[in-house]
């Protein structure tokens, strides 16, 4: 099998410039398709604005963001949705005052024309990806209730829910398991390893313990460069990497 | 399970005050006289424009300080046709003459006809809130800063009228009407018609409010109020749903517009401008910004106080507008409506 008919992801020598800022520096990576890949790296390395980077909310001032051989890195937001990408925020962005189920059932909309929404009740042919959304990430008990009060680990679950089922093949998790103790993270993790093949994800997150339950090639990052790549244990054992996260400790 | 879940607001409320509105609203004929229906006219015309402010501020979260041009527009469009219609043909509007016009303007001309002055209340107003809307959405401006550029519409909107006061009346307006669609103004089977109208287009607009907002449509505008981002990386344009809800408050606007100066008997831009575009805001936030049958109230109590106060003491309507407003907003968010049933339906 060819690496090239694998390819999903190709960010490419991708700049973002917050006025003379470098949050990102022409940096670089790709994944696979059916891929899971960590992302790490200190405080402030640019790892959210890689996800907004790639979502379109923002615009590289140099490279590209290529998709399934398409270079997404102008096309409006909703586009870039529809070509079948979707992220979790850093902060959980599930809506307060809808339900649970509501939540879902507008991620797991596909037709999301305004016109289409005049109509009243979740549409049939969305109910199964609902339901079957509401019980992988364990919130059927809590489907009515609305959003803003659920628990922060379940926003967590809810909002990974959410972009599971707007049924994308890259989901960009932004620190998943932020706020979750053990038992949770775990949790968590099952979650993602549980969605197979179809999908390719991107995690960022800071708990190493998460991480090595992942088993995903780790990439790290810093100051908007791409630093190392490797399994957990390499990376682990790199001794820029450790020079990265002392120096940040310190 | 049904084929169809209704979502949570439908199934939640037992609405019994809209209920006792609409009774309250049918007798009400047959208990007033000709003054007091006529005002409770006005009212509910004024009751129209203020769900339409349920819609966009309560359900959309986008704060309107300029409804009144809207209101205005609609307003014109019946009070232009109607000084149109009780003219021989060729001849000006008085108010024309008197400023040394030599001829009718050409924009004025078409409004002769019922059908071209009905269409353009319904038409005008809907086009230019939408236009407006997606002008400001757009360019993702929002919040404080569309509340602002609303404000500035309605204050240049006045200006206008009042600077061009050949073709528009200026300050004074437009008054003096005699008849609407082949019926004397002064008979009062007319007046009592014209109040059956407007608690018809009440009750409908009512009715299509409630629909929609228990919609899907209703559902991804409090889902953009809350959370926009989320919804766009949803993959929603969020602008349509916005602009669209804009839109049809303008028409609710344009059509309260047109009913009240029926009313009135005036349209003038001491109706439009800045301050009563905020007072319409009043209404809503005293009643209850997310309630249709609590902004009717609202539009219904403010004015029938304002009516009180302000024939007796001019000048402290406004101070005491100012303080009911600072009094509701701080303590009861959600106005009259949330003291009474305790939710947001
Ligand atoms: N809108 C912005 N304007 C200016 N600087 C920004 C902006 N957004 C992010 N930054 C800066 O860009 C850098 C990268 O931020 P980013 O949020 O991508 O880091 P991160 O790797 O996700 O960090 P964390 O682990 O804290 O979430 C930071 O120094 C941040 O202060
Ligand atoms: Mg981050």
């Amino acid at each position: 099998m060819s690496a090239v008919a694998d390819l999903l992801l190709s960010v490419d020598g991708v700049t973002v410039d917050y006025s003379g800022f470098k949050a990102l520096d022409a940096f670089s990576m790709t994944l696979n398709r059916g891929e899971t890949r960590v992302v790490i790296g200190p405080n402030g390395a640019g790892k959210s604005t890689l996800c907004d980077t790639i979502i379109g909310r923002v615009r590289p001032s140099d490279g590209r963001v290529i998709f399934r051989g398409e270079d997404i890195s102008r096309l409006p937001e909703p586009a870039i949705v529809g070509r079948g990408i979707c992220r979790k925020f850093q902060a959980p962005g599930v809506l307060p005052m809808l339900s649970v189920r509501e939540n879902l059932a507008l991620a797991a909309r596909r037709d999301r024309r305004w016109w289409k929404s005049v109509g009243i009740g979740i549409p049939a042919g969305d109910r199964q990806v609902i339901e079957e959304t509401l019980e992988l990430v364990g919130l059927a008990e809590r489907a009515d209730i609305p959003g803003g009060q659920l628990a922060h680990g379940e926003k967590q679950w809810l909002e990974i829910g959410m972009v599971m089922a707007t049924g994308a093949e890259l989901l960009l998790l932004d620190e998943p398991t932020a706020g979750m103790g053990p038992a949770e993270t775990s949790r968590t993790a099952e979650l993602i390893l549980g969605l197979g093949a179809a999908r390719s994800v991107l995690v960022i997150d800071h708990d190493m313990s998460f991480v090595e339950q992942l088993g995903a090639p780790v990439t790290v990052m810093h100051q908007g460069r791409f630093l190392k790549q490797g399994s957990i244990a390499e990376v682990r054992a790199d001794p820029d990497v450790a020079a990265v996260y002392l120096g940040h400790a310190a | 399970m049904s084929k169809l879940v209704p979502p949570a607001p439908l199934r939640r409320a037992k609405p019994a005050l809209p209920w006792v509105l609409l009774a309250l609203g049918i007798a009400a004929p047959f208990y007033l006289g000709a003054y007091d229906l006529n005002l409770l006219a006005r009212f509910m015309a004024m009751a129209i424009l203020a769900m339409g402010l349920v819609l966009i501020w309560g359900h959309g979260g986008i704060l309107s300080l300029g409804q009144g041009v809207f209101f205005g527009l609609g307003g014109y469009a019946i009070a232009m046709h109607m000084k149109l219609a009780d003219l021989p043909a060729g001849e000006m509007p008085d108010f024309m003459v008197w400023s040394g016009r030599e001829a009718l303007p050409v924009w004025w001309e078409p409004f002769a006809s019922p059908a071209f002055a009905l269409a353009a209340i319904l038409i005008v107003p809907t086009l230019l809130g939408a236009l407006f809307a997606w002008a400001v959405f757009h360019r993702r401006v929002g919040g404080t800063y569309f509340a602002l550029i609303t404000q500035a519409l309605a204050l240049a909107f006045a200006t206008l009228i009042i600077s061009r006061q050949d073709v528009t009346g200026g300050f004074n307006g437009l008054t003096d009407f005699y008849s609407v669609f082949g019926f004397g103004l002064a008979s009062p089977g007319t007046g009592t018609g014209l109040y059956w109208l407007t608690l018809a287009v009440l009750c409908l607009a009512y009715l299509g409010l409630r629909w929609l907002l228990a919609s899907r449509f209703g559902m991804l505008l409090r889902a953009t109020r809350d959370g926009e981002n989320r919804v766009r990386f949803l993959g929603y344009a969020t602008t349509p749903f916005k602009t669209v809800a804009f839109a049809i408050a303008a028409l609710l606007a344009g059509i309260a517009g047109a009913l009240f100066t029926l009313h009135a008997g005036v349209v003038s831009p001491a109706l439009i401008g800045v301050v009563p575009s905020i007072e319409m805001v009043v209404w809503v936030a005293i009643g209850g910004r997310y309630s249709l049958a609590g902004a009717i109230v609202g539009a219904l109590l403010v004015n029938l106080a304002r009516d009180a106060v302000s024939s007796a003491f001019p000048e402290l309507w406004l101070y005491l507008m100012g303080a009911l407003f600072i009094v509701v907003v701080t303590l009861f968010p959600n106005g009259l409506a949330g003291l009474l049933k305790g939710n947001r339906a």
